[in-house]
């Protein structure tokens, strides 16, 4: 079985993809504590339920940027393929 | 690479019709989000001059009391209002018209995955001229307002920051813009990918879960999003 140069670029491309969703953590993460402390606030004042439930869905939202930045390189590399 | 060109199809833009002309020496194609915008645009026109009517019918004898579909429109003009007063506060008669517009605008385009179109907000072509065009009315907004303040704010606390409050202000349009593709293409991908790669049996029933989440629920809270950040970014500068 020959590798070309050009396989080798694109093997590297999707390796550097599935790299890239790595960055798809922190987003969870921080998601997660919103989440939670969103919870905690309808548990103390359950009258402001939907005033925190837009808080904390925007800011989530927010929160969510960096992931996709990591998503937007990962799809450049598998099917924009920029270095080949 | 691993997938064959016509199950990616499923998930990119394609060319519709090659334009017979050329455009700085690149080719000029039509393209399906092109397609999908116009006729989302003929939809909404539709609906607008509908709904028009029962307005004017409504405003004609105002005793009357309100009944099915300007109730409907009723309830969506105030939540778009109250919106609007919780970020902009007395300026929201000045902006809400555009806020609305594109409102409207982005709620149907994320829509049309339900109707097996791909949605043209996936298409980052659209979203970062949506992007531009808040990037234009905020620093319009920024010069009729602050005059000189909205040079000298860029020197501000210390002159060294100037190149990464630059920075900071051109990261604003490209992040929502970013933000509002991603969202979409990351939907229309997974369903590109659950439609074409999946035997018969998996296509029946499960997509509609798939579609409720990707298409409804993320489509409905990027709409909220890129209107509430528009609205934040105006309400700094004014």
């Amino acid at each position: 079985m020959n590798f070309s140069g050009l396989d080798f670029v694109h093997g590297c491309s999707a390796i550097g993809a599935g790299l890239a969703m790595i960055a798809g953590i922190g987003p969870g993460v921080g998601q997660g504590i919103a989440a939670g402390y969103g919870a905690s606030a309808v548990g103390k004042n359950p009258g402001a339920r939907s005033d925190i439930t837009s808080t904390m869905l925007l800011g989530q939202a927010v929160a969510e940027t960096t992931g996709l930045y990591g998503l937007v390189v990962a799809i450049i590399l598998m099917f924009v393929k920029p270095f080949g | 690479m691993f997938l064959t060109n016509n199950i990616a199809d499923a998930f990119m833009i394609s060319g519709v019709m090659k334009m017979p002309f050329k455009f700085l020496g690149s080719e000029v194609w039509l393209t399906s989000s092109a397609l999908t915008t116009c006729l989302i645009t003929i939809i909404i026109l539709i609906l607008v001059i509908a709904l028009r009517k029962v307005i004017l019918n409504a405003a004609s004898n105002p005793l009357k009391s309100p009944t099915g579909v300007q109730n409907f429109l009723e309830l969506g003009i105030e939540a778009l209002g109250g919106m609007g007063d919780s970020v902009l506060g007395d300026n929201t008669s000045r902006f809400i018209n555009y806020i609305g517009t594109i409102f409207v605008f982005i709620l149907f385009s994320n829509l049309a995955g339900l109707l097996g179109l791909r949605a043209p907000t996936a298409d980052y072509g659209v979203t970062f001229l949506l992007g531009i065009m808040t990037f234009i009315i905020v620093q319009f907004q920024n010069i009729k307002n602050n005059k000189f303040g909205a040079i000298t704010s860029l020197f501000q606390p210390t002159p060294v920051l100037f190149p990464i409050n630059i920075i900071g202000e051109f990261a604003n349009p490209l992040s929502i813009s970013l933000r509002l593709f991603a969202n979409m293409l990351s939907g229309v991908i997974i369903l590109g990918l659950w439609y074409g790669m999946l035997p018969i049996f998996a296509k029946i029933g499960i997509p509609a879960a798939l579609h409720v989440y990707c298409d409804l629920f993320s489509g409905a809270i990027q709409t909220y999003v890129f209107c509430m950040l528009t609205m934040v970014y105006i309400n700094d500068k004014l």
